[in-house]
């Protein structure tokens, strides 16, 4: 019988073997992908041939749809969450020919994602940022790709987020031309949110709902249109009965098909806006059930909780006064009565800041989108707040510890 | 959202004052002596009425938390690590908290053992921003969770007492 010794050293010796069937295994792969992979292409060209990967998309300056199509070429997109919508966001735009594509994500490639499109089931158990930059070179090597695999929600990477966007655009130290939120979470979205009115970074937020049945993009101009802290988030109404929808056991459902919608109507409204064509949507909903697209435009909130958010307003409104203006004013005729001897007023029972504060303001929406939740007004005598204190951070800390 | 004793618990709970997150250098630590407060009054509380079950602490810059919780279950003590990040949004989003040693034995769960609170956690945070901390992230996302998944958890096996593990 071999001995504990023989069998560590047979373990050591099958496992050297295997690295080198390895290193010649992803040899083999490498030179094999070689001769797969094109060269990169310098200059985009309208050549109708099998081997020109952008002649459709040129075929658009013909047809009079696009102007300037090459100029996606020197267009940078931050796509955040490179999940069931990011990472076909990414797909496509890589296709398209985006000059530069930066992606942000912290998560594994897991078989659970498999009814999802883009990842497949090989890539299980690498970062999804390292996997998708591996596929998308595959498709169009004169992308550049820059990957960060990690949570922007914590403090340092944060930093290191905001950094990235404001600098890392296709010419270093220029800030990217679009950021896109693909996350799925409210966590994330508000870190984006705040990145992006400190910056005064365009963005477009995306999401579908947990119940894989609606979904929505919007398009964020800081200062302008409304941010993602200037209303609780939006919701897509799906009509479907709160009390029928079964929440046991789970914690979100999702399908490929409006995962795949989603991400078409995102880059759809990016292409539109990047290249200048058509009209770019500010909020367009999808809801699955009815098949209904609800759109809107919504302003932005003078007593937005994020500060950032009411200084870009102060300052879009300076720009905006400088801007002539030219305006068609409707007046509206004044019901006046002939004469009103007792001065007869009509009165409300209850005043309209009564009811607000009972419910919270409900923001002027279109039929079919409404908030998840309305804000009600501050009570401030709502209960006990924690007294002054002499006691020092440390004297806390240490009191908490000896519990 | 919440059962008149959860109501009860959460209302002796001390508010918070300071709007400030970890970004924001002047006030975070403020606010972190408010956080410690809160919570010290809130284990205080639970100790008397002798319904202690968890501890929690910080790195010194208070960013990061790491603790305990525990939940009897037919007598016996299950124990459980707890850990968070304070998000750069903190206040106005709450921390997701996870229990990572429940990673994948449950479906409301997310990546890393990010426990799913439920669609009324959210609103009811939003409502109390900036009055509610720690404590109430405690007493109204973590316990009510604890509190419907650990007796399922046990019944399935998939979590088993430690003691009679070994023994």
């Amino acid at each position: 019988m071999a001995t504990v010794e023989e069998l560590k050293l047979r373990v050591r010796e099958l496992e050297n073997e295997l690295i080198k069937c390895k290193q010649k295994q992803n040899a083999m792969e490498d030179a094999h992908n070689q001769a797969l992979n094109r060269p990169k292409i310098d200059k985009m060209s309208a050549e109708v041939v099998d081997s020109n990967p952008y002649s459709r998309l040129m075929a658009l300056k013909r047809m009079g749809i696009v102007e300037d199509y090459e100029k996606i070429r020197t267009f940078s997109v931050a796509v955040v969450g490179v999940g069931g919508v990011g990472s076909v966001t990414a797909e496509m735009l890589t296709r398209c020919g985006i000059g530069k594509l930066m992606l942000f994500d912290y998560d594994k490639v897991e078989l659970a994602n498999m009814n999802r499109l883009f990842f497949q089931p090989h890539q299980a158990g690498l970062s999804k940022v390292e996997a998708a930059e591996h596929t998308l070179r595959n498709i169009n090597p004169d992308v550049a790709f820059e990957t960060h695999n990690y949570n922007i929600t914590t403090l340092e990477n944060f930093t290191h987020f905001m950094d990235r966007i404001s600098r890392g655009g296709l010419e270093d130290g220029m800030p990217v031309d679009l950021v896109l939120s693909c996350v799925d979470n409210f966590e994330a979205r508000m870190a984006i949110n705040t990145a992006c009115n400190e910056l005064g970074q365009i963005w477009m937020e995306s999401g579908v709902s947990e119940n894989a049945v609606s979904g929505h993009i919007q398009l964020i101009v800081p200062g302008e249109t409304a941010c993602f802290a200037c209303a609780p988030p939006l919701v897509v109404a799906a009509n479907i009965d709160e009390k029928t929808l079964k929440r046991e056991g789970v914690c979100a459902a999702s399908l490929p098909t409006t995962m795949g919608v989603v991400a078409g109507l995102l880059v759809q409204n990016v292409l539109k806006y990047l290249l200048r064509f058509g009209t770019v949507s500010y909020y367009l909903g999808y809801n699955a059930m009815q098949d209904f697209f609800p759109a809107m435009t919504m302003k932005a909130n003078p007593q937005c909780n994020d500060r950032h958010c009411r200084r870009q307003q102060e300052e879009y409104k300076k720009k905006e006064a400088t801007q002539p203006k030219v305006e068609v004013v409707q007046e509206e005729e004044e019901v006046v009565h002939e004469d009103n001897e007792w001065g007869i007023q009509l009165v409300s029972e209850v005043s309209d800041s009564e009811l607000q504060a009972a419910t919270g303001a409900r923001p002027d929406l279109p039929e079919g989108i409404t908030v998840a939740y309305t804000i009600p007004a501050q009570d401030a005598a709502a209960g006990d707040t924690v007294e002054e204190t002499e006691q020092s951070l440390e004297d806390l800390m240490a009191q908490m510890r000896k519990l | 959202m919440a059962d008149d004793a959860t109501r009860r618990t959460v209302s002796n709970i001390p508010l918070l004052k300071t709007h400030a997150g970890p970004r924001d250098r002047a006030l975070w630590p403020q606010r972190l002596k408010e956080e410690y407060q809160a919570l010290i009054r809130f284990v205080e509380q639970n100790k008397a009425a002798d319904n202690d079950w968890f501890r929690l602490e910080s790195n010194a810059d208070g960013t990061r938390w790491s603790g305990t919780c525990w939940f009897v279950h037919e007598l016996l003590r299950y124990e459980f690590r707890v850990e968070f990040d304070i998000p750069v949004t903190y206040p106005d989003t709450a921390p997701e908290v996870a229990v990572p040693e429940l990673d994948g034995k449950t479906a409301k769960m997310f990546r890393g053992g990010k426990i799913c609170l439920t669609e009324h956690f959210a609103p009811l945070w939003a409502r109390n921003v900036p009055r509610f901390g720690l404590a109430h992230l405690m007493a109204l996302g973590l316990a009510p969770w604890l509190a419907v998944e650990i007796p399922d958890l046990i019944s399935k096996g998939l979590v088993i007492h430690k003691e009679r593990n070994s023994g």
